[in-house]
This record gives C-alpha cells, sequence and structure tokens, in this order.
C-alpha cells in the first residue's frame, strides 16, 4: 500500500495526464452517429501516427557520419510514421469529402 | 532562441524550451477538438483537418526546436535529411490515399495503421539503449511501446492481409492455448528485462528476441479471428497504435505523443465496444473467436426451395410497390454497383415508389463503410436509414431488395442458437411482403454461415453479378 502511494505521488502528473485524457477521449466520441464510424477510425488512427514526433527526434540526434543498422531503422521509423500521418489524415479527408458533396 | 529564461531543478530552460511545450499543448488541443469535430457530419472534414493541423504544428517546432539531454537542437544536416525522408513518406502517402478504391478503405486503414505501430515499435527499440539500468519506470514504457507496436504492427498486417483476401481464417482448438502461451511467454520476458539489474546494453539481445516474440504473438492473435469481425479487430488494434505511440511518448517525456496517444488509445476502445455492441458480442468473445470456422456444423432446419425470379416480373413488382426498401451489404461494393443502385432508385422514386436503404451498423467491412460507399454515389443522405429505424416499418414495406448481403439479413440470428450469429441485431427484411435477393450464386456469407432467408416463401433470388443484373433490371423498368 505504502508503496503504490509513493509511485502514485511520483508520477502524479502522468497519472493525472492518463486519467483525464481516457475521459476526454471516450466523452468526445461516445455520442458519434454509426455514419461517422469509418472516418472518425480513419481520422484517430491518423493522429496515432503522433509517433513521427519520436522518429523526428530519433532521426534529429542521430549520427549521420557514421552508417549503421540502428540509423537505418531510426528513417523506416520516420517513413512509417510520415505514412500514418499523410496518409490517414489524407484518406479520411477524401471520406468526408463525399459526405459534402452530396448536401447540395 | 537561445536565451534563458530560467533554471528548473538545477537544468536551464529557453525561450526555444517554452516555446516548444506551448506548441505541444495547442497540437494536444487541436487533436482533441478535431476529433470533437470528427463526431459530427457537419463538422468532421474541418475537425479532420484540425486535427492534422496540430500534427502539422507538432512535427515543424519539434523540428525547429527539440533539444536533447545534452541542450544540442537538431543540426541542419539532420533536418534536411529528415524532411527528405518525410517528404518521401508523404507522397507515397497521399498517393496511396487518394487512388485507393473506396472499396478498398478498410484495408488501407489497416495498413496505416500497421505503418503507425512498426514506428512505435521501432522508436522503442532504439531508445532502449538509452534507458537507465534500475530505472524500472523507463524501461517498463521502453518495452511496453515495443511489445504494443510490434503486436500492432503485424495483428494489421494480418488484418490487411484478410481483408484483401490474402489471408484466410486458420482456426484450430489448440490456437487459444498457444496464444495464451504466447502471451505468457512475452509478459515474462518482458518482466524479466524490467527487473533485470544488469545494464540495457548487455540486454539487447532479449529486446530483440522480445520484439519477435511480439510480431509473432500479433500475427497468432489476428489469425483465428474470422473476417466478419475484422472491423472490430482493426479498431483495437489502432486503439493499441495510440496506447504504443502514448509509451513512446514517456519515453522522451513529451506531452504532445502521450495526449494524442492515449486520446486515440480511449476513443478507439470505446469505438471498439459500440461495434461489439452493434454485433451483440462481448469483445472477449470476439477475440477467443467463435466465428470463422463456423458452418461446419449441420443444423437441422427445413432447408425448402430456392425460387427464382424473371427480370420482368421483378420489374413488374419494383414497379407497382408503394415502398421499397434496398439492403445493401459487401457485395454491392464489390461489383462496384452503388452507382446502378442510385440510378434504380431514381427511376423507381419517379414512378411514385418511396424508396430507402436500410443500413446495417456493420455493412460493409467497417461501420459506416457502406454510407461512405454510397455518398460517393451520390444517394441523399435522407434516403439512407439506420437499422434500428427501419425494423419496425419492414412488416410495411412491399419489397426488400438485398444486394450482396447476407449475414445482416440472416434470420438465424433469432431463431438459431447454434448459429454464430445468434443474437446479431439483423435488419429485419424477412417481415417484408416480397423478397428479392440478388446474389452472385449461392455461396455462404462472409462469416461463412447458411442463410434460411433463402428458402423463405417470400424470397425470389435473382443470380448474377450485381451491377449487371441491376442495369437489366433498370432497362427493364424503362421500357415498361
Amino acid at each position: 500500500m505504502e508503496q503504490a502511494l509513493t509511485f502514485f505521488f511520483e508520477y502524479k502528473e502522468a497519472i493525472f495526464i492518463i486519467a483525464l485524457s481516457v475521459f476526454v477521449g471516450i466523452e468526445v466520441i461516445s455520442n458519434v452517429p454509426a455514419v461517422l464510424h469509418t472516418p472518425l477510425m480513419s481520422g484517430a488512427n491518423a493522429i496515432s501516427g503522433v509517433i513521427i514526433v519520436g522518429g523526428i527526434i530519433l532521426v534529429g540526434h542521430a549520427d549521420l557520419t557514421t552508417f549503421s543498422l540502428n540509423l537505418v531503422l531510426g528513417i523506416l521509423a520516420l517513413v512509417f510514421g510520415t505514412l500514418n500521418v499523410v496518409g490517414g489524415f489524407a484518406v479520411t479527408d477524401r471520406m468526408l469529402e463525399m459526405f459534402k458533396k452530396k448536401k447540395k | 532562441m537561445d536565451k534563458i529564461l530560467g533554471t528548473i531543478n538545477g537544468m536551464d530552460f529557453t525561450i526555444g524550451d517554452s516555446l516548444l511545450e506551448l506548441s505541444y499543448l495547442i497540437a494536444a488541443l487541436l487533436f482533441v477538438y478535431g476529433l470533437k469535430l470528427l463526431s459530427h457530419p457537419a463538422t468532421a472534414r474541418r475537425g479532420n483537418l484540425w486535427a492534422a493541423g496540430g500534427m502539422g504544428l507538432a512535427m515543424i517546432t519539434t523540428l525547429l526546436l527539440h533539444k536533447n539531454a545534452e541542450g544540442q537542437g537538431i543540426s541542419h544536416t539532420n533536418i534536411w535529411i529528415i524532411l527528405a525522408f518525410i517528404g518521401i513518406g508523404s507522397i507515397i502517402g497521399w498517393i496511396v490515399a487518394r487512388k485507393v478504391k473506396m472499396t478498398a478503405m478498410p484495408q488501407l486503414v489497416s495498413l496505416f495503421n500497421a505503418s503507425g505501430g512498426a514506428a512505435s515499435m521501432l522508436v522503442s527499440l532504439l531508445e532502449y539503449p538509452n534507458a537507465i539500468a534500475g530505472d524500472i519506470n523507463s524501461i517498463l514504457v521502453t518495452i511496453l511501446g515495443l511489445v504494443i507496436g510490434s503486436i500492432a504492427f503485424s495483428g494489421s498486417m494480418i488484418a490487411y492481409g484478410k481483408l484483401d483476401g490474402k489471408v484466410g481464417d486458420i482456426m484450430k482448438p489448440f490456437m487459444t492455448y498457444l496464444n495464451l502461451f504466447l502471451l505468457l511467454l512475452t509478459i515474462a520476458l518482458s518482466v524479466y528485462i524490467i527487473i533485470s539489474p544488469n545494464p540495457p546494453t548487455d540486454l539487447i539481445w532479449a529486446i530483440y528476441a522480445l520484439m519477435v516474440l511480439s510480431l509473432v504473438y500479433g500475427v497468432m492473435f489476428v489469425m483465428p479471428i474470422g473476417g466478419a469481425d475484422m472491423p472490430v479487430v482493426i479498431s483495437l488494434l489502432n486503439a493499441l497504435t495510440g496506447i504504443a505511440a502514448a509509451m513512446a511518448g514517456f519515453i522522451y517525456g513529451n506531452q504532445a505523443m502521450i495526449l494524442g496517444g492515449i486520446l486515440v488509445g480511449a476513443a478507439g476502445m470505446i469505438l471498439t465496444m459500440l461495434m461489439c455492441k452493434a454485433m451483440n458480442r462481448s469483445l472477449l468473445n470476439v477475440i477467443i473467436g467463435s466465428f470463422g470456422g463456423g458452418g461446419a456444423v449441420g443444423i437441422a432446419h427445413e432447408q425448402g426451395t430456392i425460387k427464382e425470379i424473371q427480370l420482368s416480373d421483378a420489374a413488374v413488382l419494383l414497379s407497382y410497390s408503394q415502398k421499397v426498401v434496398i439492403i445493401p451489404g459487401y457485395g454491392l461494393a464489390v461489383a462496384q454497383a452503388q452507382h446502378i443502385v442510385h440510378e434504380l432508385d431514381s427511376l423507381l422514386e419517379s414512378k411514385g415508389v418511396d424508396v430507402k436503404y436500410a443500413i446495417h451498423p456493420v455493412a460493409g467491412r467497417m461501420p459506416g463503410h457502406m454510407n461512405v460507399l454510397l455518398a460517393e454515389a451520390d444517394v441523399p443522405y435522407e434516403q439512407l436509414v439506420e437499422m434500428d429505424a427501419i425494423n419496425p416499418d419492414m412488416p410495411n414495406v412491399d419489397v426488400a431488395i438485398v444486394i450482396g448481403a447476407n449475414d445482416v439479413v440472416n434470420p438465424a440470428a433469432y431463431d438459431d442458437p447454434s448459429s454464430p450469429i445468434y443474437g446479431m441485431p439483423i435488419i429485419d427484411a424477412h417481415f417484408a411482403k416480397n423478397i428479392i435477393i440478388m446474389k452472385r450464386g449461392m455461396g455462404k456469407g462472409y462469416a461463412g454461415i447458411e442463410n434460411y432467408l433463402f428458402f423463405n416463401d417470400k424470397t425470389r433470388m435473382l443470380f448474377g453479378d450485381a451491377k449487371s443484373s441491376i442495369q437489366k433490371l433498370v432497362n427493364e423498368i424503362k421500357s415498361m
């Protein structure tokens, strides 16, 4: 018990962030109509591409003068992350474009 | 940007550092705002753009302002290299996203999700040697990022293969135990790495072994799950990718990654639950997978006879109806028949027939997929009616046309407890006065089970490719 409380106190900021983001995530989409499930999933998927920030940090501070497996893997992470972000937002936009068109 | 503003915990921080954190806060708020707008039809497109804007902001400020532990920023050479590879990724992503057919949308989302998972896996893998020995928390988040990212990656690839028809369902009874064993092994190795007193650089073998193990588990996890359950699986894997990104965010103490990742994790889990609810199944039931292998079990049921309908009869029947309901399924999308269906409904409407589309929550390959496909064909929004809204009205419907749908109209969901889809809500096509079923042949539905609606007395079958059948039907009605 004491250990758990110590852990909580030590990481209180992280725990606050997690708890509140979970709540916001649930609250924001819980009333979504079924029509939008696919675009929403696709849009959320694009947001999970935020890992690209990690890729930028990784390659940003990498030593580019020597060739290594790690450098190749880091660059791969960057490209995969970009695919997720750009592809994800682009495809979501394309789906939603169709909804818009027929409203006219 | 190098002006030092002050010192916190013995670390100097500059204007640049503050601006970076501020931009992350704005990015995180844009993600929330974007998701919020995305859940309303009128604002969805703007929401997507806001979220994309937040992502762009986080990327640019990271590139310009991020500093490593030694306080060094990203050098110009590295910035150009990064921009070059982001450029390559963007071009590929953009082209794929623009070119893909709307019917292949679920596969593509799965593929993009896989690439996000792979990125999380690689970032965690490469950051592991930098974790501090004995600092359980930094190692814990790295391991979690690696394991969850790997599972999301390989699992999404299998889901992609299944949706694309490249991977079949493999379900053997022993697989449940094998999967449980793999999962336990993965957890055991993770715990070993986390509590090991050795410095991370001595455990590189273990981290690669853990990655391989997690990748295998991802494959084995999705493999036995039936094709009909793929939407739920993709949504679940999407939530996992979000959590993996958040874990990677903890490695860097990066608020944009943590918030964005957790947000997607939570939203993805809720979406998964909503989809399970639409199919009246529990998540556990989906994962353990009772689907897929179904159909082999013979059920004593009146088979009756199949009756076909002539095109001319169908044309007359439809033209003199008052109320017609079209029930579209994935077969319609595969045949690219959404445009010609719209022509059929306009033609009937011009003859004074009331035409509606009944949309099952999981019609197509993903919830809402059918709405996207029909929207592509300019079918007005008002004509699309959701299952719960149309079912009470079904007994008043003169003709229900089922086009390329199967499981979502299978009455076995009501009265056959031995059927794998028992309990799933369906569109009550069997209550309509007449039922026309357009089908390629007598094949089973995606869930691989027999449909008793075909043997119903009120049912007439119209065999053939949906697109050409409807085209002929349209011509027939026009010539009347």
